[in-house]
C-alpha cells in the first residue's frame, strides 16, 4: 500500500478565550485577519516536504469546507506558493469536514499507482456568534506527504469508508453558518455506522481495539463518537485529546492535527486509528515505522500551540470574520491586484524567489534584471527565500496605513543569505519590536481588493 | 558626458502663488489662472506673450488642456510632467532648459494641486496595474524609519531626537506664521508639537507636512533679455536632478541616515554653481521638510552641517529665519502643506521674494545663493531636485 512520508501541521497564533465569547473554559486557535483556509495550508505543508524536492510531488490533494475562492482553484494557490511543478495533477475537495480524512485516503490510492501526493487541508471555521460552533471550532492547518511504504514513517495498514445522506449538518454557499438539526438524531443515525466501519477498517489491518495506541475521533456532530470508546472496550489512555481546550474543532484539518500529533509522539510499531464522521465516515489505521525519528518536522503541534497569543478581544475577532461591521479608515478601498503583473511575477508573488547576481554574487528582493550592484544585465538565477531567515535591520509603527490590525508594523529586512525586503511584520506584538529581530517569512492573505484576494509574504517573528 | 549646467544663461523674471489651503470653494483651474495672472502681471506679460508652458501636477489633471483651457491660451505647446513630490521643480527645470536652448524666449512654469476633493485626509496615490506585492506603507511611517536610525548611529537619545525634531517643526511654524500665504500662520508651542498624536513610529502629527491646496508659477526667459520685465531678476545658478536605482531599498549596506540621491544632486549643483562650501556659501533654503526626520538628515546630506552635528546645528538655531543658515523661511512644507504639483515653485517664489528684498517681516539680510530641494518616494528609492539661484 502507501504510507505518510512526512507531514507538517500549522496552528496560527492568535487563540479567544471562551469566556469572552461567555462561552466555557479553554480557548480556540484563530486564524489572524491575514490567513486563510489556503494560507493555513501553505503554513502546514512548508514543513511536510523535504526543502528543494518539489519536483518529487506529482498529486496535490486540499482539502477544505471554507474555501477562499467558490470559483477559481485553492490548490492552486497552494500549488504556487509551495513552488511546486506545474505539471502536477490537482484536486480540491469540500462541503464536508470529513474530506480532511477522504483525502488523505484518496491521496493512498493516488500513490498507491506509484506516485506521491501531498495532502493538505486547513480550515477557518466561523460559527453564528453565541453558538456552539462559534466557541467549540478552531482554524488549523495539516499536510501530509503521501509516497511508497519503503519510505513511511506511518504505514497505512487498514482502511474503510462509508457514506450516509443525512441532514445533521448544513450550509448552502450563500450562508455564513453553518446549522445543525437536532444534534440526538444525527448521533443515533451516524453512531452506527461509525462503529461498523471503524470495525471493518480494523478487521482489513488485522488489528483489535486493544491493540491501538491512539484512537482519535472526530466528528461535526460531536455527540456521533460518543458511543464508540465503550463499545470497543478502549482505555481512556488509548484517546487521542481532541484540544478542544487549546485549538477546537478545526473542521477539515482538525482529524489531521490530531493525526499529525499523534505522530509527534509515537515510537516505532505504534499504531494509531483515524476516524472522522460527517456524511459518513472514513476511517484509517496505520502503524508507525523505525523511520519516524528522522522524519519530523520542525514544528510539532504542540510547539505551535505553546506559540500564541490569547489575549484577543471578542470583537476584533469578529471583525476580522466579516461578521462585526465596523468604522473604515479614511482611505481608498485597496485596489485589486491584476492578473498579467499577477502571472508574470508568479515565482516572486507567490513562493518568494528572488535573484541573486551570478557575477557578484548579489541578492535581490523582488527578483531584478539588473544588479543593483553591479549592473550586469540578465544575470540571475532564482533565489528561493520563503525558508529564509533574516533580521530586523530597522522598523516602524504606522498607525495610518489600513489594516485589520493596527498598527501596521513594518520591518526592514536582512536576509542571513544576502538581500533586503521592506514588508510587514505578522503575528507580533509592537512593543516587542527591536532592531536585530530574528524573523521568517509567512505566506498571508494580505487584503482582498474588489474581490481579488491579494496573496504575498510578510515575516514573522520565530515562532 | 558631464552634467555641464546653464549657470547664469536663465532668469527668472516673474512669479505667482496663491495662498495653500483648504480651497474648498476653488478648482485646479481657479488656482491655475492666480497663480498665473499674478506671475503675468509680476514679468508685466501677457499669455500671448509666453511662447510654450510647463505644467507640473501629479494627480489634478491629465495633459496640457489642464492649463490651455483654464488660462485659455492662445494654442501655445504645454507640457504636463510628473515626478512625485519633485513635481513643481520639474516643470521649473524643463522650462529653464527649453529657454537655455534657444527654442523659446520667454516661457511659464507652473504647478497645481488640488488634494482636498478627494474626500480623504491625506495623500491618495493613483493606483497602477500591478502584482500587490509592494509594501503599503504610508508616507510618515517610510520617512520614520530615519528617526531611530539617526538617533543610533549618532548616540543621541531617542528622547533628545524628539527635542530636536520638534524643535524643527516649531522654527517652520514660527516662519509660516509670518507668511500670508501660508496654510499654518500660528507658531505652535514645542510642548504641543512633542505630544501631538502618534501617526508612525517616532512621528507626531506636528511631524509632518499638512494637507492643502495650491499653485505656483514662474516666467524664464535667457538672461541677456531679463531686464526687459523687471529690474530684478533672479538667476538660475544650477538644476539638478537624481532619481535612484533604489540601492538602499534593495541593498543591506543603506543605513537610513542619509540620501544618496540628494547627496548625488547636491554635489551636481554644487558644481554646476561654483558652491566649496555650502555651509558658508548658501545664504538660505527651501528644502523638503515632508516630516521633520527628513529636513535634519537633508542638513548633513546637502552639507549645511557635518555627518551627525546637523542635530546640534537644530538645537542651535543655525537653521532659524535669524540665524547664520535659514531654512524653510517661508515656513515649509510644515507651514504650507504640500500640493504636489506647486510644492517646488512655491519654494522657488520665497527665493524670488527674498532675493528681491520683498519678504518682509521673513526677509532674510543681503542674501545672494538660494537653494530649493524637493524629495520624492522614500528613503532608499527616490527622486531628488536641487536648484541654486541668486541675484
Amino acid at each position: 500500500m502507501a504510507g505518510i512520508v512526512r507531514y507538517g501541521s500549522y496552528v496560527p497564533y492568535f487563540r479567544l478565550q471562551r469566556t469572552t465569547m461567555g462561552a466555557g473554559r479553554g480557548e480556540r486557535a484563530v486564524a489572524s485577519y491575514d490567513e486563510d483556509s489556503a494560507s493555513l495550508a501553505v503554513e502546514a505543508a512548508r514543513e511536510a516536504f523535504p526543502a528543494g524536492e518539489q519536483h518529487a510531488i506529482d498529486t496535490l490533494i486540499f482539502a477544505t469546507t471554507s474555501p477562499p475562492y467558490a470559483e477559481k482553484l485553492n490548490a492552486a494557490t497552494i500549488q504556487a506558493a509551495l513552488d511546486l511543478p506545474e505539471s502536477i495533477r490537482s484536486v480540491e475537495l469540500g462541503a464536508s469536514t470529513r474530506m480532511g480524512v477522504a483525502a488523505l485516503s484518496l491521496g493512498c490510492d493516488v500513490t498507491a499507482a506509484g506516485g506521491r501526493a501531498l495532502v493538505c487541508a486547513g480550515d477557518v471555521v466561523i460559527g453564528a456568534p453565541g453558538g456552539a460552533r462559534e466557541a467549540g471550532s478552531g482554524d488549523a492547518g495539516v499536510a501530509f506527504l503521501l509516497g511508497p511504504d519503503a519510505e513511511a514513517i506511518a504505514q497505512v495498514v487498514g482502511r474503510a469508508s462509508a457514506t450516509v445522506e443525512l441532514l445533521d449538518t448544513w450550509r448552502r454557499p450563500e450562508d455564513p453558518f453553518a446549522k445543525q438539526w437536532e444534534e440526538r438524531f444525527g448521533a443515533e443515525v451516524l453512531a452506527p455506522v461509525l462503529d461498523a466501519t471503524a470495525r471493518r477498517a480494523l478487521r482489513s489491518a488485522g488489528i483489535e481495539p486493544g491493540q491501538l495506541d491512539s484512537v482519535i475521533l472526530d466528528a461535526a456532530n460531536p455527540r456521533a463518537t460518543a458511543a464508540l470508546p465503550r463499545a470497543f472496550n478502549l482505555q481512556p489512555t488509548q484517546l487521542a485529546d481532541p484540544l478542544a481546550d487549546r485549538v477546537g474543532r478545526a473542521g477539515c484539518a482538525h482529524a489531521g492535527l490530531q493525526l499529525a500529533r499523534a505522530l509527534d509522539r509515537a515510537t516505532p510499531g505504534q499504531r494509531i486509528l483515524v476516524a472522522s464522521v460527517a456524511d459518513g465516515v472514513d476511517v484509517m489505521v496505520l502503524q508507525v515505522t523505525e523511520r519516524i525519528a528522522e522524519h519530523r518536522p520542525k514544528h510539532r503541534v504542540d510547539d505551535w500551540i505553546a506559540s500564541k497569543r490569547n489575549d484577543l478581544p471578542y470583537n476584533t475577532y469578529l471583525k476580522w470574520r466579516g461578521i462585526l461591521p465596523f468604522e473604515p479608515p479614511r482611505r481608498p478601498d485597496p485596489d485589486r491586484p491584476a492578473a498579467p503583473p499577477m502571472r508574470r511575477s508568479e515565482r516572486w508573488k507567490m513562493a518568494f524567489v528572488g535573484s541573486r547576481c551570478t557575477v557578484c554574487g548579489t541578492g535581490h528582493l523582488p527578483p531584478q534584471r539588473v544588479c543593483v550592484h553591479c549592473m550586469a544585465v540578465d544575470k540571475m538565477q532564482p533565489e528561493p527565500y520563503s525558508a529564509q531567515h533574516g533580521q530586523v535591520a530597522t522598523y516602524t509603527l504606522d498607525y495610518l496605513a489600513y489594516s485589520l490590525q493596527p498598527p501596521v508594523v513594518l520591518a526592514v529586512v536582512d536576509f542571513a543569505i544576502g538581500g533586503r525586503f521592506t514588508c510587514e511584520l505578522t503575528d507580533v506584538e509592537p512593543k516587542d519590536v527591536a532592531i536585530g529581530n530574528e524573523v521568517e517569512m509567512s505566506f498571508r492573505r494580505l487584503y482582498t481588493g474588489m474581490g481579488v484576494h491579494n496573496y504575498f509574504w510578510k515575516a514573522r517573528p520565530r515562532r | 558626458m558631464s552634467s555641464n549646467g546653464i549657470r547664469d544663461r536663465v532668469a527668472i523674471v516673474g512669479m505667482g502663488c496663491t495662498a495653500f489651503a483648504e480651497h474648498w470653494d476653488k478648482g485646479v483651474p481657479d488656482l491655475l489662472v492666480e497663480a498665473a495672472e499674478e506671475a503675468y502681471a509680476s514679468a508685466g506679460v501677457d499669455r500671448e506673450q509666453v511662447d510654450a508652458y510647463w505644467l507640473g501636477t501629479l494627480g489634478s489633471g491629465i495633459s496640457g488642456l489642464v492649463l490651455s483651457e483654464a488660462l485659455k491660451t492662445p494654442y501655445k505647446p504645454v507640457t504636463r510632467l510628473e515626478n512625485m513630490c519633485a513635481t513643481g521643480s520639474e516643470a521649473l527645470r524643463n522650462a529653464a532648459y527649453a529657454v537655455a536652448s534657444g527654442a523659446y524666449d520667454l516661457v511659464m512654469a507652473i504647478g497645481v494641486e488640488k488634494l482636498k476633493d478627494s474626500g480623504y485626509s491625506g495623500l491618495v496615490g493613483q493606483p497602477i496595474p500591478g502584482d500587490g506585492t509592494e509594501p503599503t506603507m504610508s508616507a510618515p511611517a517610510m520617512f520614520s524609519l530615519l528617526a531611530p536610525a539617526y538617533a543610533k548611529k549618532y548616540g543621541v537619545d531617542e528622547g533628545q531626537l524628539k527635542d530636536v525634531l520638534a524643535r524643527i517643526a516649531w522654527k517652520n511654524h514660527v516662519n509660516g506664521a509670518k507668511n500670508p500665504k501660508a496654510q499654518f500662520r500660528a507658531e505652535v508651542p514645542i510642548d504641543k508639537i512633542k505630544a501631538s498624536p502618534k501617526v508612525a513610529g517616532m512621528l507626531g502629527i506636528f511631524d509632518c507636512s499638512g494637507v492643502s491646496d495650491g499653485a505656483a508659477a514662474a516666467i524664464l526667459c535667457r538672461a541677456e533679455d531679463a531686464h526687459r520685465y523687471t529690474d530684478r531678476p533672479i538667476f538660475i545658478k544650477a538644476l539638478a536632478f537624481a532619481a535612484g536605482p533604489a540601492e538602499g531599498y534593495l541593498s543591506s549596506s543603506y543605513d537610513f541616515t542619509s540620501f544618496t540621491e540628494v547627496v548625488r544632486s547636491c554635489e551636481d549643483a554644487y558644481r554646476q554653481a561654483g558652491v566649496r562650501n555650502p555651509r558658508e556659501e548658501i545664504s538660505m533654503a527651501e528644502v523638503h521638510d515632508c516630516f521633520t526626520p527628513t529636513e535634519l538628515v537633508l542638513m548633513e546630506d546637502m552639507g549645511f552641517s557635518p555627518r551627525g552635528q546637523a542635530w546640534k546645528d537644530v538645537l542651535d538655531g543655525r537653521f532659524d529665519l535669524d540665524g547664520p543658515q535659514p531654512v524653510n523661511p517661508d515656513g515649509g512644507l510644515k507651514s504650507f502643506g504640500h500640493p504636489i504639483g506647486a510644492s517646488g515653485l512655491r519654494m522657488m517664489y520665497e527665493m524670488w521674494l527674498q532675493l528681491r528684498g520683498e519678504a518682509g517681516p521673513r526677509q532674510i539680510k543681503n542674501p545672494t545663493l538660494g537653494l530649493t530641494h524637493n524629495l520624492g518616494g522614500a528613503p532608499g528609492r527616490c527622486v531628488s531636485f536641487v536648484s541654486i539661484v541668486g541675484c
